[in-house]
């Protein structure tokens, strides 16, 4: 069968780029990224999320809205939350820029590596669309083997292959929610803290960042008892603050 | 101005799109845009991570301590020893997410079905 697709083209140079289905090729290994292990751990935090989304009382076009438009897992569980706790358009919209924000680095840190001076900037923004955690640690890791100019077309593939598959995953979720046993409710809901605790981890570029995990988780409960609306605001701000400021601390005391 | 305000059936949608879809993609937008102006070793950029980073925490912190829905019945000491369980794999044994993953979630509902702490529906 290899065999037979390697001779069959009609152009003696298979592997240029001119040839149009050479760029479905790569939209296609990138596409083939849904099987992944971190793609599947993904899929169970999405039905996860679907649950809770149900559980909170939101529809399903509602839930699919928000998982296409949003895409990042975090900012959803944010926005629901704000939500729940009745928090006012604006309110709710600063909780979940301020979850959004890692976004920006994450996106300034990948795009040098797919850009090439051919590429539209259009083409930039809708990849920019699919960055979120799995995505951009995969991203990160496969690039390597990438020619570069290739780069963007596998990223949208799996980018857009992710976010349309864990789309139809949350439909199918909601329709058999009801059917779901408790107990395998309550572990698919806890796959996203642990999911995201270790990719967090594995994705952080420096030091700071696991200050800053371990200031956010310790300070959550302090934060949540002073002002429940704003738990994840306060939290973040004030980490963020102590980590940056531990990371300079430990440079200066090092000389 | 909150999700429940208004009656018109676009209400949910605009709220989802101006207060979630808004604030997500200007962040990856404003990244297209400062990927050619800002060097990735600024110390801005630094601190953008760890605001970023500690406000995950706080989320992920928030799933554990104060669970909504199915969770919401089961003991507290269980769910913390299911995450630092988790963590403790992840790190030993080779930093794969799906072994942490499989670690906690094999002590959460072991503990779940063996104190019986779930209502049987």
């Amino acid at each position: 069968m290899q065999q037979l697709k390697r001779f069959s083209g009609p152009l003696p140079m298979p592997q240029s780029p001119q040839i149009p289905s050479d760029g479905w090729r790569w939209f296609g290994r990138g596409l083939a990224r849904i099987g992944s292990i971190p793609s599947i751990i993904l899929m169970f935090a999405f039905i996860g999320f679907a649950g809770l989304a149900r559980d909170s009382g939101f529809t399903l076009p509602e839930t699919m809205v928000m998982v296409l438009t949003i895409w990042a897992l975090p900012a959803n569980v944010v926005l629901i939350g704000a939500i729940l706790s009745k928090a006012s358009i604006v309110t709710a919209a600063i909780s979940v820029a301020l979850s959004s924000i890692r976004l920006m680095p994450m996106v300034v840190a990948i795009m040098p590596e797919m850009r090439t001076e051919k590429t539209r900037k259009i083409t930039l923004y809708l990849a920019a669309h699919f960055v979120a955690i799995t995505a951009w640690v995969m991203a990160l890791e496969q690039f390597r083997t990438i020619p570069k100019e290739k780069r963007i077309i596998f990223f949208l593939g799996m980018g857009s292959g992710f976010l349309v598959a864990n789309v139809l995953l949350v439909a199918l979720a909601f329709a058999i929610a009801d059917d779901l046993p408790p107990l395998m409710a309550a572990g698919l809901i806890f796959v996203t803290p642990l999911y995201f605790l270790f990719s967090l981890w594995g994705s952080a570029r420096e030091k700071q960042s696991h200050y800053a995990m371990g200031y956010g988780l310790a300070l959550t409960p302090f934060f949540h008892w002073l002002a429940p609306q704003s738990d994840i605001l306060l939290t973040g701000v004030a980490g963020g603050l102590l980590a940056y400021g531990t990371g300079e601390l430990v440079r200066w005391r090092r000389g | 101005m909150t999700f429940d305000s208004y009656s018109a059936w676009y209400w949910p949608y605009l709220f989802i799109l101006l207060a979630g879809w808004l604030p997500t993609d200007i962040w990856r937008f404003l990244g297209v845009y400062l990927a050619g102006h800002v060097k990735e070793e600024s110390n801005l950029l630094v601190f953008a991570r760890t605001l970023a980073t500690s406000l995950v925490a706080a989320v992920i912190a928030k799933l554990v301590l104060y669970p909504e829905g199915a969770l919401a019945g089961s003991p507290l000491a269980l769910r913390l020893g299911a995450i630092a369980l988790g963590f403790a794999v992840y790190i030993t044994m080779g930093r794969k997410v799906y072994r942490g993953v499989i670690a906690g979630e094999a002590l959460l509902i072991g503990g779940l079905w063996w104190t019986h702490s779930l209502p049987v529906s």
